[in-house]
């Protein structure tokens, strides 16, 4: 039996065969869609490279089955940027040099994005930290990170504060 | 088949200024945050199959059975590399001609050293069906006991530990100094065994063509690599083609290619088409290196004025069953602190582990925690602050070699770093603050170094008729920044905007820019960029002098000046000329020069060459639970010339990090019984995560060192780690009055003793 899923991958629908039912999220972006943005550091859960956002819930993709998320509505780090405009996130992780080698941040920032949807941190560096602890970074840019996920966070919270005055 | 890497400039709003000393943003930053920078298991040319390793469960023994049958019949595998079914080798993987060979397992025998060594390669058509056909294999073994710790054998003393160092160093006598010391201490500590775990897995993707090799693989030594690979399968070196234009972090086990890394090429030989091999994360605690346990005594003696009479630092560490690698833990007693008598030497044992390697700060690491420690637990002895005793005893020259310092402005780090710390409060005696929540609160510090460093490196610089530039050198770029930071050095020895230069680097058809290992590789790198600018800028100089339509006919070589896409005369700067005019005049396309890089021999001989840094940490821990919380580190480092000081803070808040992680988080466990490592993941090997890292303060001080190198740079990649886990370490005595002296310092090694 050979299955197949559909999925909306950064605004495209995508219909995907699926003859092998073992295919995870994280190796169906890189190896079969091309998105190999999306990063593999462990394959089990524990370091959060592979960090997408399904259906606006960020998600390790390296323990879900893609053939248990037909239909589902996924963001990868490709799908940030429109164009040369970079994602607010992304413009801060340079700015505050989140990152070194580089092999964490798509987590990172898909993690970041997901925390802030959570509505859960918002411009308090503690629960930050706390909301950002599924992803490892061995450069340890954490200080770059948080300071990043922060000033978005205060963005937003100013451009909210404006348009209730 | 393979994305051109195209560096995006910065965007004007993330630009500060320009060149060295500037702190510009990440020059691949776009590439990184957009996922675009290509790391190598990203790639994925035509054809391509999936290999993965069936590595052992025993430590020691050998295969006895793989079912090659079952993993060929599932749907999808291709073939399976075993001892008996292999591309030949042209040489011995267990041959040794040089120190930094280590010997690999390549299939070479049914033989098994270590867990976790490869013992077979399932090659498929997808990873999914090359996971499962290594499963398939379902060894059997004829197993042996295993030889486990630092007392699992007779101890000797190592030929060279480190880098070839002498094994054993005295200067003065020890004993008469412990005899004659008004105050001794005598203490053990005890380090784990750690692994660099960078987020990205070893990985490679290889394709040959004849007797021509394509392969991408992070390298932290390109030249390197290609040598090896070249000798292993008897092929020249230009024959093989490395693209490593990122690492997903490396710290010392990308420095040499790895055994893995190798069999990755053998399959795609075995297969005769392009083969993708990447590391799973347990695959990553054996074949590829890791930082050695050891057991350090060290014994001071201090005079009536706490000044130290002796030092005496013994390191016993492990080395492998089949090579050898000795962690120079010793060494870190060297250089930092004066004492009339000082003794380091070295034991070990073989176990069977894979062959220990360079970790970041291989050696001075793990010896600092432990000398930190000591001199903590010494100035208690002494009743002395533990800075005020550092400062005491702060080595005016180098005191076992009596070479002066090229520069060491200590002293310095020291004092601003205490004044940002706040240290003068401290209390002596521990266990006297607790914060509003009643928990104990404690500082220490520890002193940083690190040897600066130099290796070989060569680069080609261009000049084009439109005035822009070109730089080429094989530098890797693992995180430090070497995009950015090599690229800003480019420009200024082109004397032209960083914009206007094109900076090549990552690939092994590129001048050979050394390893990127021992904090030298900007200032390695940095120095043959520097040179082959200057020298391209004198060839153009030499156009410009000597034509008569110039501004600058007959200024002489040494009477212009390069700056910002002109030359211009130095005794009249109003008289110049662009590169590009001068170029086209003479009716050129482009004009190249090259350049290297490599330490000066007479300045080695006549300077002792060492970054330094003072760090400061807070902790506080819960008296009824023990639970150790880093709450806020301070750090100052002196490291001669700094390129960029926005990359320069992440290296070394980095390293704080690894320190902090020392004494706190990182050991490998292994089973006793079974030889094998019990936590080879992510989640039981603990790595510090966000909500662990405290608010870090990090401070540098100017030093400019005419010696280390024409561009004064004393590296930042690991100077970090050193320091900072004695000082941990020494804030957990602190809040506590609990001296812990096996790291990581747990939970229960506080409450045990309360």
């Amino acid at each position: 039996m050979i299955n197949s899923i559909s999925l909306t991958v950064n605004g495209v629908r995508r219909d995907i065969a699926l003859p092998d039912p073992r295919v995870t999220l994280l190796d169906l972006l890189r190896e079969q869609l091309d998105l190999t943005g999306t990063k593999k550091g462990c394959d089990r859960g524990q370091c959060g490279a592979c960090t997408i956002l399904v259906n606006g819930r960020r998600i390790n993709s390296c323990l879900a089955l893609a053939i248990s998320h037909n239909g589902a509505d996924i963001t990868t780090i490709e799908g940030l940027a429109q164009g040369e405009k970079l994602h607010p996130l992304q413009a801060a992780f340079i700015e505050h040099d989140g990152f070194q080698c580089g092999f964490c941040t798509p987590g990172q920032i898909m993690s970041a994005l997901g925390l802030i949807n959570e509505g859960q941190a918002g411009c308090d560096p503690e629960r930050i930290r706390e909301g950002m602890s599924g992803n490892l970074c061995r450069c340890s840019a954490y200080a770059g990170i948080t300071e990043a996920v922060l000033d978005v966070q205060r963005t937003l919270a100013a451009e909210k504060e404006r348009r209730v005055a | 088949m393979t994305p051109e890497i195209r560096l995006t400039e910065s965007p004007a709003h993330l630009r500060h200024g320009a060149n060295i000393g500037q702190p510009l943003t990440r020059r691949d930053g776009i590439l990184k945050v957009t996922g675009k920078a290509p790391y190598a298991a990203d790639r994925h040319p035509r054809g391509m199959l999936y290999a993965v390793l069936a590595v052992s469960s025993i430590a020691r023994g050998r295969v006895t059975f793989l079912d090659v049958a079952a993993a060929k019949s599932h749907p999808g595998v291709v073939d399976v590399m075993t001892p008996t079914h292999k591309p030949p080798l042209a040489e011995d993987p267990d041959a040794k001609t040089n120190p930094f060979m280590f010997r690999m397992e390549l299939l070479q025998s049914d033989a098994v050293r270590y867990a976790n060594q490869p013992i077979a390669v399932v090659i498929a058509q997808t990873l999914e069906a090359a996971t499962e056909g290594a499963a398939l294999l379902t060894p059997t073994y004829e197993t042996l006991s295993a030889r486990v710790g630092l007392d699992a054998d007779e101890s000797f003393v190592p030929p060279a530990v480190g880098p070839g160092h002498p094994p054993i160093v005295e200067h003065g006598d020890v004993e008469a100094g412990l005899a004659a010391a008004a105050k001794a201490i005598d203490a053990s500590y005890e380090t784990p065994a750690q692994y660099h775990n960078a987020m990205e897995p070893h990985a490679i993707v290889a394709s040959w063509d004849g007797d021509k090799l394509s392969i991408d693989t992070p390298s932290q030594g390109l030249a390197w690599a290609q040598g090896r690979i070249a000798g292993l399968f008897g092929i020249p070196v230009e024959n093989i083609h490395i693209r490593s234009p990122f690492l997903g972090g490396g710290f010392g086990s990308k420095g040499l290619i790895s055994g893995p890394q190798i069999l990755g090429i053998m399959a795609a030989r075995l297969v005769g088409r392009p083969v993708k091999l990447v590391l799973r994360r347990e695959h990553m605690y054996g074949p590829v290196g890791h930082r050695a346990p050891t057991r350090q005594r060290l014994r001071l003696g201090t005079d009536g004025n706490g000044l130290l009479t002796a030092l005496e630092h013994h390191a016993k560490t492990v080395t492998s069953s089949f090579d050898d690698f000795y962690e120079s833990a010793a060494d870190a007693s060297h250089t930092l602190y004066a004492s009339r008598a000082i003794r380091t030497s070295h034991e070990a044992v073989r176990v069977d582990t894979g062959t220990p390697l360079f970790m970041r700060a291989p050696g001075e690491a793990t010896g600092s925690i432990a000398l930190e420690s000591a001199i903590d637990e010494m100035a208690w002895a002494c009743g002395i602050d533990p800075l005020q005793f550092r400062i005491r005893n702060d080595a005016e020259v180098e005191p076992i070699s009596g070479k002066p310092f090229s520069s060491k402005a200590l002293r310095e780090c020291y004092t601003k770093g205490a004044e940002r710390f706040g240290w003068w409060e401290r209390p002596l005696s521990p266990r006297q603050v607790r914060d509003e929540n009643g928990f104990l609160v404690g500082w220490g510090m520890g002193t940083a170094t690190f040897p600066a460093l130099m290796f070989q490196a060569n680069a080609r610089a261009v000049l084009r008729a439109d005035g822009s530039g070109v730089m080429e050198t094989g530098a890797h770029d693992m995180g430090q920044g070497a995009w950015t930071a090599l690229a800003q050095i480019a420009a200024d020895g082109l004397g032209l905007d960083i914009d206007r230069v094109e900076f090549k680097a990552g690939t092994s058809d590129l001048p050979d820019a050394g390893i990127a290992g021992g904090s030298a590789h900007t200032a390695t790198a940095g120095v043959a960029i520097h040179n082959a600018g200057a020298a391209v800028i004198a060839k153009l100089a030499d156009l410009a002098t000597r034509d008569q339509r110039s501004p600058l006919f007959g200024a002489g070589n040494a009477g212009v000046i390069a700056r910002n896409g002109r030359l211009h005369r130095r005794d009249d700067e109003t008289r110049c000329e662009s590169y590009a005019d001068i170029l086209r005049r003479a009716g050129l396309a482009e004009i190249e020069a090259t350049g290297g890089g490599a330490a000066d021999p007479v300045a080695q001989a006549d300077y002792a060459m060492h970054a330094h840094g003072a760090v400061f940490a807070e902790v506080k821990v819960d008296p009824d639970l023990g639970q150790i919380r880093v709450t806020r580190m301070v750090g100052a480092f002196a490291a001669g010339r700094i390129i960029n000081p926005k990359l320069v803070r992440s290296q070394l808040f980095g390293g704080m990090i690894w320190g902090m992680s020392f004494a706190l988080h990182e050991e490998a466990v292994m089973d006793r019984r079974s030889g094998r490592i019990m936590n080879p993941n992510l989640a039981e090997y603990h790595v510090p995560v966000n909500a662990d890292v405290p608010s870090l303060d990090v401070l540098t001080v100017d030093e400019h060192d005419p010696h280390v190198n024409p561009l004064g740079i004393k590296g930042v990649g690991e100077i970090g780690i050193t320091g900072s886990a004695g000082a941990v370490a020494n804030a957990v005595w602190h809040a506590t009055g609990v001296r812990v002296r096996r790291f990581p310092i747990r939970i229960s090694d506080l409450l045990m003793a309360g």
